[in-house]
């Protein structure tokens, strides 16, 4: 999986290409707790590019989400399709996050 | 296509091996790539479940053998750990807030709700985990 990151408006925008899966969940969860560590409070994860997540995708979003909330921060989700968004209903995470159907409206004024 | 059957290390390094190996051979046998992506969950999900469960003393093995039926293909995984019924799992609530959610047993929630069939026997000394899904797209 290849994992780009970018500030936009003030949101922490990563970009994941590929496959988030227990191969490399543990590793992506880690890349989190560091961005908020280092201050990053507002992450916003771009699906655009991702094809694939399993439960253990899941797994290491709910932990990123369960640390920036008490900092008053914020995870939310843009641009899934396919199998992404499949699971991301299934397991209804759709309820817990913000989706956002792309980038531009995932770090537009107002946003979660 | 005949039935293929391989043995793997059920590692959690094995994973993508065993993900490509079922993937390709559906794929050979005419399902739609839609479906493909149902069934490398479904494996990853199957055999993430025998890595943390099946063996006293891991690692273990896991067969998998891919079957051609008239309307759909079968993947039966099967190991010779402890008596594991991963159907038997406690249903992840999926609507509780955030603070109380968990993810546990959502891997084999996602299979149930994917796939088209799913099965779970013991018999003899294996664990027989039975998954089919049609050729199309729905």
């Amino acid at each position: 999986m290849k994992v780009n990151t970018q500030e936009i408006n003030g949101f922490w925008v990563v970009r994941l290409e590929g496959r988030l899966d227990i191969g490399n969940a543990a590793q992506f969860e880690q890349a989190c707790l560091q961005w908020i560590a280092e201050g990053h409070h507002r992450l916003v994860l771009d699906f655009g590019a991702l094809e694939y997540i399993s439960s253990a995708g899941l797994r290491s979003i709910l932990a990123a989400t369960k640390k920036v909330k008490p900092l008053n921060g914020s995870l939310s989700l843009c641009a899934l399709s396919g199998l992404v968004e499949e699971v991301v209903s299934i397991s209804g995470f759709d309820n817990i996050l913000q989706v956002y159907a792309d980038v531009a409206q995932a770090t537009a004024e107002g946003a979660k | 296509m005949e039935a293929v059957e391989k043995t793997f290390v059920a590692s959690l390094e094995e994973i993508p091996n065993i993900v490509g190996f079922v993937s390709e051979t559906a794929a050979a046998m005419g399902v739609h790539p839609k479906r493909l992506m149902h069934i490398e969950l479904a494996v990853e999900e199957a055999v993430a479940n025998i890595c943390s469960y099946a063996y006293e003393i891991p690692p273990g093995e896991v067969t998998v053998k891919i079957a051609q039926e008239s309307t759909m293909v079968r993947i039966e995984m099967s190991d010779t750990g402890v008596p594991f019924d991963p159907l038997a799992m406690e249903t992840p609530d999926i609507k509780s807030e955030l603070e109380k959610r968990q993810v546990g047993g959502l891997g084999i929630f996602l299979i149930r709700r994917m796939l088209d069939e799913v099965h779970y026997s013991r018999i003899g000394e294996r664990n027989i985990l039975s998954l089919a899904v049609h050729y199309g797209e729905k």
